[in-house]
């Protein structure tokens, strides 16, 4: 499991794929990964789960609390890529709620 | 959760406690259920979140991270049901007690969500008296 980092320059918007699962044995590394990037001072991220296997609730947690850092900050995070398991994880804890779900990346960065 | 050609299965792990152990002991009782007949979907998803949810459960919470403790799982896959139970050293806790993670002033919170996950999942939940055990009930079609 792993986490990709790029930058769609046009929109300022970075994006962070997630390669495998976000769960609680690497959800630190996504959260310093975002932390990183908004003490370099970016504010847009798209967090692509194409290629993510399952997210377990220490998953969604770090989400939830990225969301919160980056909103505060003035900036937003939106989700793309939710296959139908990953989609109904965010739906049966209410969690679509809290963030704006995209089918692709080029979507969520569009909507910037 | 039905597949092709089913078989009974019965798994015992003994894992310690250790988060990074969490991901292959998941891996090793998706791969047979997969290979006793559950449908790929179920296993990837339901056993999975579930045991994933439990095993980091009992781990965190059950057995503080105390590298000296170990963690029990068990898996049974008969032509009904598949049951997963997993048994920590820690004193327990009361299930009943645990906030609805869904609550408007709980959405934001950063944790909580995994025993309400396995109670999404599964068709059955059941704790022993002292709440340091929990078993999983997923029915097959």
């Amino acid at each position: 499991m792993s986490f990709t980092l790029r930058k769609d320059d046009a929109k300022g918007v970075v994006i962070i794929g997630v390669d495998g699962q976000l769960i609680v044995g690497n959800r630190h590394d996504l959260k310093s990964k975002v932390m990183e990037s908004m003490d370099a001072g970016e504010s847009k991220f798209v967090v692509d789960f194409a290629n993510t296997g399952y997210i377990d609730s220490s998953g969604l947690g770090v989400l939830v609390s990225l969301a919160k850092k980056i909103r505060e900050s003035g900036g937003d995070l939106v989700l793309a890529g939710l296959n139908e398991d990953l989609r109904s994880l965010f739906e049966l804890t209410k969690l679509d709620t809290l963030f704006a779900i995209k089918a692709s990346t080029e979507e969520a960065i569009s909507g910037f | 959760m039905s597949g092709p050609a089913r078989r009974r299965v019965e798994i015992g792990l003994r894992v310690p406690t250790d988060l990074d152990v969490v991901e292959e002991a998941v891996d090793l009782i998706a791969r047979h259920c997969v290979a006793s007949g559950v449908a790929p979907r179920a296993a990837r998803f339901q056993v999975r979140v579930a045991l994933c949810e439990a095993l980091a459960n009992a781990i965190v919470y059950g057995n503080k991270l105390d590298p000296t403790k170990r963690v029990d799982v068990s898996v049974q896959v008969d032509d009904t049901v598949v049951r997963v139970c997993v048994e920590d050293q820690g004193d327990g806790f009361d299930p009943a007690v645990v906030p609805d993670p869904t609550d408007p002033g709980r959405i934001e919170a950063v944790d909580g969500r995994g025993l309400f996950l396995i109670r999404q999942l599964a068709d059955e939940v059941y704790h022993n008296d002292q709440g340091n055990s929990i078993c999983m009930i997923m029915r097959r079609a």
